[in-house]
């Protein structure tokens, strides 16, 4: 980067929030998805509003591009930087600035840490609902670029159902705020759209976030059966009988094993684990446990366990929420896939990915939010064997075409990035992505923020779009180009 | 002013129509005035009543008639002509059942009815995933009917469900009661096929209910008035139809009491579907609150409620108090002449202030009704000249907007003075136009109706 405007930066976050040292720029160098590093020119830590304007409006007169980053516990490659460009990180923008408790509102600044929005408000019986396995350590932020899901969001919805506004600072520099603390502001939900999109729209210096009052209680059943097959089945049969649980996870056999020699979590042995969680009134929860009880019954569950106390419940999440590290003790290395399918298309893509998996010679352990049909493949490896860790990728990718032909999607929450980019043009036809683009064009123009992130192909904002390409339906027959 | 063109005097508009017609068959193409005349007015048996949009009636010389209805029967022919009218520069009206018509500000200008008549079809119900794909045409009551033979349903409760279609409850972001537990439009909403200005069928979300793959176009164009793209088809989440359901109501001594019983009720455990207090100007403010669940859920909530309300008495006045929002925007219909409505929107602590506020503005010249929701959302009918109208619409709006919410004009009397529809929408205004210029840089959907001018 020019000394001129190395210096230029300086002044504006001061010595101590720009980082231009090889060995520190390292920590930077990748989030949680390892396997893509590249050097950011610098990393920028600003402090309020104001410096992140002063920065942005530098890097749109030098062209400079950059990626916002706050915990860096993405698996997409989301924060990973872009060649010649810096990285700014929110985490000293940390600070709750309103806890609105008769309005259920929070203000907060990207840098803090999801489950701190929670440790503020349980005292008065509120939480904040989404919940993704990272919530101790992700940020808001980073929350609201991937709109984080979590186990829970079957029945509470995901980050972008809990963001009601926004203070952004868009790549020029210009300060906006979308949606605001009341609903429904006039104009276009300019917040609805901003939420999910990864960082490509703009840098979120302060969030409007939605809490929820704690329900009067939680239960928790674990049942266990012969295979993901009557899991499923009574999966099928709960959303059936017109219940809508918190949660419905499910584990199959390799990866309650993994989680067992982890964190012994005390799991029965069994070929696929169904974690049911209800909550809301007393009465209307032990009433449908009841159900939900005959429902596993019904469907060949051998062994029922219902926690009803918060320690139970502890116990019974902790081998699931453990269950992406626990992958470390059956081994080496592994890729995790993120998946969705419509629930009912279970059974099938499950034996499809056991054919794969066979055929490849690839171990794959299954962890999902059954309820939503959101898949978590854990693809098993060992880099240390040649070819192995190629046909670990060539499967991980194999399960996103499987769930995009069952009609799903190639990520439910972990988000698109650097990782996926290439299989949104599976999921999605060239007018589709097109189309998605001229949001891109209207709130960066020169696409500086995030570039590269989430498209195939970068739309170039006031030209004409390339080769023409056939829409699926076009090719297909079913319609004509017009 | 475009205003009292004669049909052929608008430049490119023969061309267009003889291409409409062999797109989508003569028989679907019809002059705009055999539309709007008092035969089809018929509110109640079907039809598309134009006769409440001030811009379309063909007798106020400040109006401007739109000159042609093209009802399409699928979503490329819908998407053809859509392209044909942006390129022969005509201004095209998307519209659904019609319902909503008279929302936002006067169009600049009016050349093409876009009607989704004919795109109705429920396209894909996979009730075992909780999903239902659709046309956008398509009514909330057939969509209903068809849900409920399975025991489901779309959690929404829109306006006029038997002839307003889905296309238009987006556009419009009609969401009802229902939101406080379920979320809004925005919220049920999780694909969305929309065709542009130039001819581009796009798509944005999906199937499944919980998916990250690429931006959020549902949730841009819930609320859009149609300024962005037609909607051709959507996919929301649908959810089990309730076992049982009760209201519960009681009487509030004054309106600050009312909103402290909702912000306790709020406060609670209790997990209800829909809470409003019900105003009527000079008599005691209602609270009711919905429950949605088993029977032996509902008792235990409702002796819980009941014990949060003492020493007030507490009624079951039956279902039909969820209609009351229906109701207002029914009467401003019928006394279309002297009678506006408006949403606003405040936060929960502010319902007090807002209506005090209200009875200020409103002193005793103007008559109001209102039914105002606990997440803030409120409807106010009011009656009065339409001079009066304006100027209470125009303090209320100033004060609503300094306290942080809004105050949109759903329904005006036709010689109101000019006022815009909308309100400030912020500092983001140049952004939502750079968003517009990018999906219709022609302005050919609906101009000048959406806010700022968009």
């Amino acid at each position: 980067m020019d000394a001129r405007i190395v210096q230029e930066l300086r002044a504006i976050v001061g010595p101590r929030g720009l980082i231009t040292s090889a060995e520190e720029l390292h920590t930077y160098e990748c989030d949680a998805l390892t396997n893509f590093r590249v050097m950011p020119l610098g990393v920028l830590l600003p402090e309020s509003t104001e410096q992140v304007q002063s920065i942005l409006r530098v890097c749109h007169r030098e062209r400079i591009p950059f990626v916002a980053r706050g915990s860096g516990t993405g698996l997409s490659g989301g924060a990973l930087p872009v060649e010649n460009g810096v990285v700014i990180s929110l985490t000293r923008m940390n600070r709750i600035l309103e806890i609105d408790l008769p309005n259920a509102r929070v203000v907060a600044e990207p840098g803090v840490v999801n489950l701190d929005i929670t440790g503020r408000v349980l005292g008065q019986e509120y939480f904040y609902a989404p919940d993704p396995s990272s919530q101790s350590v992700c940020s808001i932020g980073g929350n609201v670029a991937e709109n984080s899901g979590g186990a829970h969001c079957l029945k509470y919805g995901f980050t972008t159902t809990h963001v009601l506004g926004l203070e952004v600072v868009l790549p020029d520099g210009t300060l906006v705020h979308l949606g605001a603390k009341a609903l429904d502001a006039p104009g276009y939900d300019l917040a609805g759209v901003f939420v999910g999109s990864e960082g490509t729209l703009g840098i979120a210096t302060k969030v409007i976030l939605r809490i929820v009052k704690r329900p009067e209680c939680v239960h928790t059943l674990l049942a266990a059966f012969p295979s993901t097959n009557e899991a499923g089945a009574a999966v099928s049969d709960i959303i059936a009988a017109g219940m809508l649980p918190a949660a419905i996870e499910m584990m199959d056999r390799l990866s309650i094993q993994a989680a067992e020699a982890a964190v012994h979590a005390n799991y029965p042995d069994c070929g696929a684990l169904l974690l049911v969680e209800l909550d809301g009134p007393v009465a209307e929860v032990q009433y449908l446990m009841t159900q939900v009880n005959e429902i596993c019954r019904n469907n060949s569950a051998s062994e029922i366990r219902v926690a009803q106390s918060e320690v139970e419940r502890a116990l019974v999440w902790k081998g699931r929420k453990a269950a992406f590290a626990a992958m470390g003790r059956i081994s080496p290395n592994y890729i995790v896939q993120d998946g969705v399918i419509p629930r009912t298309a279970l059974p099938q893509v499950m034996s499809e990915i056991d054919r794969l998996s066979k055929e490849a010679g690839v171990r794959v352990a299954n962890v999902f939010h059954a309820g939503d049909g959101n898949l978590h493949p854990l693809v098993l490896y060992d880099r240390r064997i040649d070819g192995q860790e190629a046909a670990a990728e060539a499967l991980s990718y194999k399960i996103l075409e499987i769930c995009i032909a069952a009609g799903g999607s190639i990520t439910g929450e972990h988000g698109v990035g650097e990782d996926k980019k290439l299989a949104m043009s599976k999921m999605f036809s060239e007018p589709d992505l097109a189309t998605m683009q001229r949001v891109r064009c209207a709130f960066d123009p020169l696409q500086l923020s995030n570039p590269t992130k989430v498209f195939p192909t970068p739309r170039l904002c006031g030209e004409k779009p390339g080769k023409y390409v056939a829409h699926p339906l076009e090719a297909a027959g079913t319609a004509e180009r017009f | 002013m475009d205003a009292g063109l004669s049909f052929r005097s608008v430049p490119g508009i023969a061309a267009f129509e003889s291409s409409a017609r062999a797109i989508v068959g003569p028989e679907h193409v019809h002059l705009a005035s055999d539309i709007s005349g008092s035969a089809n007015t018929t509110n109640n048996s079907g039809g598309t009543d134009f006769s409440l949009c001030p811009w379309i009636r063909a007798s106020d010389e400040n109006t401007i008639p739109p000159k042609l209805q093209v009802e399409p029967a699928n979503e490329q022919e819908l998407a053809r002509i859509l392209k044909l009218a942006d390129q022969s520069s005509l201004a095209v009206i998307p519209c659904g059942g019609g319902t909503k018509l008279a929302w936002g500000n006067p169009l600049q200008r009016a050349d093409i009815i876009l009607s989704t008549a004919r795109l109705g079809a429920i396209v894909d119900y996979a009730w075992s995933d909780l999903t239902v794909t659709v046309e956008a045409g398509c009514t909330i009551k057939q969509l209903r009917d068809t849900l409920s033979q399975l025991g489901q349903r779309l959690a929404l409760d829109p306006l006029w469900p038997s002839r307003a279609t889905v296309g238009g409850v987006l556009s419009t972001n009609d969401s009802g009661v229902l939101r406080l537990r379920f979320g809004s439009l925005r919220d049920l909403i999780i694909g969305v096929t929309l065709a542009l200005p130039d001819g581009t069928l796009g798509k944005s979300g999906g199937k499944v209910v919980k998916n990250v793959a690429g931006y959020d176009l549902p949730k841009l164009v819930t609320g859009a008035l149609g300024t962005l793209g037609v909607i051709t088809r959507a996919t929301f989440r649908i959810h089990p139809m309730p076992k049982q359901s009760r209201t519960i109501s009681c009487l509030a001594r004054d309106v600050r009491e009312a909103q402290r019983l909702v912000l306790v009720i709020q406060d609670s455990k209790l997990a209800h579907s829909a809470l409003q207090i019900r105003l009527v100007q000079s008599m005691q403010p209602q609270i009711d609150v919905l429950f949605e669940a088993t029977e032996a859920g509902l008792s235990a909530q409702i002796e819980q409620l009941k014990t949060i309300l003492a020493p007030a008495a507490v009624t079951d006045p039956g279902p039909a108090v969820w209609d009351a929002r229906q109701e207002l925007y029914s009467a401003a219909e019928d006394k279309t002449s002297n009678s506006a409505l408006a949403k606003i929107s405040v936060l929960p602590t502010q319902i007090a202030e807002a209506y005090a506020a209200l009875v200020t503005i409103a002193a005793n010249r103007v008559h109001f009704q209102a039914v105002v929701e606990a997440t803030g959302i409120g409807f106010v009918y009011f009656e009065a000249t339409p001079a009066e109208i304006a100027s209470v619409l125009q303090s209320l709006r100033a004060k609503l907007e300094a306290m942080g919410g809004s105050l949109m004009i759903a329904h005006r009397p036709s010689a109101m003075p000019a006022l815009d529809a909308w309100g400030n929408p912020g500092d983001a205004l140049p952004l939502m136009r750079a968003v517009k210029k990018q999906f219709d840089p022609k302005n050919t959907l609906n101009p000048g109706r959406f806010v700022g001018g968009i």
